[in-house]
């Protein structure tokens, strides 16, 4: 398909508007993508027309509503090449599903002893909860280190890797730095010391293809909400082979069959882990938000976005007293910086007056901002609806800010 | 409209650049951490308080946004000097300014060089750099080893 760019600018009603006289310029993707019309439409139709609880009524809106939810959760395993929807839990999000397997999974397979092996660039939602677990179970959590383009040191991975890793947490695209892991081969070497893989898909899902299958991925997460999506809802995506032999990860309705005061027998994938009433509209919002995405496509979207990036950076490669944190060879969609004399928290709010919208500060990673020894970074993250004229007027309020505190 | 240069006034920037009553103190007998988790604004304050009660001394150090350097640059300024059992109708005279109804106009005359910092009440999201170093302050004062945070 053509990328027209207008066309799909008038897809995100919220991209029409101004702040303080000025249209705005949201580069804040990272944090949160807008939604289309599709996607907002499709919530209201929900609730308009078809409301009711899922998998418990007989009645035409229960049977709506489940179809609903439940077309969603197919439309969201082909999108990943999941081998069937048993594969596809719905969470609340990217943090939930990193929370349901290091509390389940990780709960049954880690021992004290076991390792667990992270990267520098992951976010707190996959340092966390490793973190709780291995302080649960007296288990080890090493950290891969990064290099000073923000890319994973390779080799050290490989060194740090042992019969001791009994699973790999990475982010699949770095929030903090925009740098791309080479998932593939992480997940590759990662199998042959018999260790699973998670892959923190959190900023990836909405700008590159991901392939389940192909990666052999164990577990690979998302929120909705950063995929043109709603908020509250995201997935799990898991082998059904593991799947199969973890423990619920919370209990109540629809994750059971029967239910005695003597004992409880779980429901089959993937309700099991979908304890009480889900986030039925969010489901739905979200698989419209994946048609969308497939109704234009990654071979137009990753293209477009490696466009604008490529502008973005060279202009900030010429921008007096602008440091670019994060400059890996395999990145996208974000241009972390500091700018001197600025501090990033100064440099938001002058660029919001501008109605540019960045986001200032640790972006859930301090550990990065520590080894760059930086307090906070400003970032600007890019989403396909983002022109050059966008990119013009970040530069354009970067300037300004400078002239501020000149 | 509020103008950019309402909130970064020229004195403002300035205290950023040139921030006064910066570093240790060679003697001091109060001290405090302040953190604002959110933007990572990191300081410390130390505070020489004689045997008269009048605080002899004040400093501070560490980094922030403009508006937490400069508001912690202006408020040693303002308590040096000053008798330590007034810092307490400072700390919520400040706290008045940079919460009041935009309608307030701030009292000049009592808040001296303070007032160019009431422009942060455009700012919800800054007031918190504002105040940060009045509660790292405030801990100083009554000796409290918790780290200050502005909620
Ligand atoms: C890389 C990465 N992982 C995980 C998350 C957490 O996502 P959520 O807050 O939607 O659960 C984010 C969101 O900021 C992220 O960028």
């Amino acid at each position: 398909m053509m990328f027209d760019i207008e066309k799909v600018r008038a897809d995100f009603p919220v991209l029409d508007q101004q702040l303080y006289g000025k249209p705005l310029v949201y580069l804040d993707n990272a944090a949160t993508t807008q939604k289309p019309q599709c996607v907002i439409d499709a919530i209201s139709h929900y609730y308009e027309a078809d409301n009711a609880n899922v998998h418990r009524g007989v009645h035409t809106l229960s049977e709506r509503a489940t179809a609903g939810y439940e077309g969603a959760r197919k439309i969201i395993a082909g999108f990943f090449n999941a081998r069937c929807e048993r594969e596809v839990i719905f969470t609340r999000g990217a943090t939930e599903a990193i929370n349901l397997v290091a509390s389940s999974w990780g709960g049954a397979n880690v021992r004290a002893g076991d390792e667990v092996l992270i990267t520098h660039m992951e976010h707190h939602s996959n340092i966390v909860p490793w973190q709780m677990l291995c302080e649960h179970v007296g288990a080890t959590l090493k950290v891969v280190p990064i290099n000073a383009q923000g890319e994973l040191i390779m080799e050290a991975f490989e060194e740090l890797l042992s019969e001791r890793t009994r699973l790999v947490g990475v982010v699949h695209m770095s929030n903090a730095l925009g740098t791309i892991n080479p998932i593939s081969t992480i997940i590759e070497k990662a199998h042959a010391v018999g260790a699973k893989v998670l892959v923190d898909g959190a900023q990836a899902a909405a700008h590159v293809a991901v392939d389940v299958q192909a990666l052999d991925v164990d577990f690979y997460v998302t929120s909705a909400h950063k995929m043109y999506g709603p908020t509250g809802i995201g997935v799990l995506i898991a082998k059904e082979s593991i799947l199969k032999t973890m423990p619920p990860y919370q209990g109540g309705g629809d994750m059971i069959r029967v239910v005695t005061f003597d004992k409880t027998e779980f429901n089959d994938l993937p309700y099991k882990f979908e304890a009480g009433t889900p986030h039925i509209s969010g489901a739905i919002g979200f698989g419209r938000a994946i048609e969308y995405i497939q109704s234009i496509g990654f071979d137009a979207i990753e293209k477009r976005e490696k466009e604008l990036l490529a502008y973005a950076t060279a202009k900030a490669e010429v921008f007096d007293g602008l440091r670019q944190i994060g400059t890996a060879r395999e990145k996208a969609c974000v241009l972390s910086f500091v700018l001197d004399g600025v501090h990033p928290h100064d440099l938001g709010t002058i660029l919001d007056r501008e109605a540019v919208a960045i986001r200032a500060g640790h972006h859930c990673a301090m550990p990065v901002m520590d080894f760059f020894k930086v307090p906070a970074t400003a970032r600007a993250s890019f989403s396909l609806y983002n022109t050059e004229a966008e990119v013009d007027a970040l530069f354009a309020a970067l300037k300004k800010a400078q002239e501020i505190f000149a | 409209m509020f103008e950019l240069r309402d909130l970064y006034q020229q004195v403002i920037v300035d205290h950023n650049k040139s921030p006064r009553n910066f570093g240790k103190l060679e003697n001091y007998n109060h001290e405090a951490d302040g953190y604002n988790p959110l933007c990572g604004d990191r300081l410390h304050v130390y505070l020489n308080v004689n045997s008269d009660g009048l605080i002899e001394a004040v400093s501070f150090e560490g980094e922030g946004c403009a508006i937490s350097v400069a508001s912690a640059s202006l408020m040693t300024e303002a308590v040096k000097g000053t008798p330590l059992s007034e810092f307490s109708a400072k700390f919520d005279m400040f706290q008045h300014m940079v919460t009041a109804d935009l309608e307030e106009v701030p009292d000049e005359e009592v808040l001296g060089k303070l007032a160019v910092l009431s422009g942060v009440r455009e700012f919800p999201s800054r007031i918190k750099c504002a105040v940060l170093c009045w509660h790292t302050l405030k801990s100083a004062v009554t000796d409290s080893d918790e780290v200050a945070k502005t909620e």
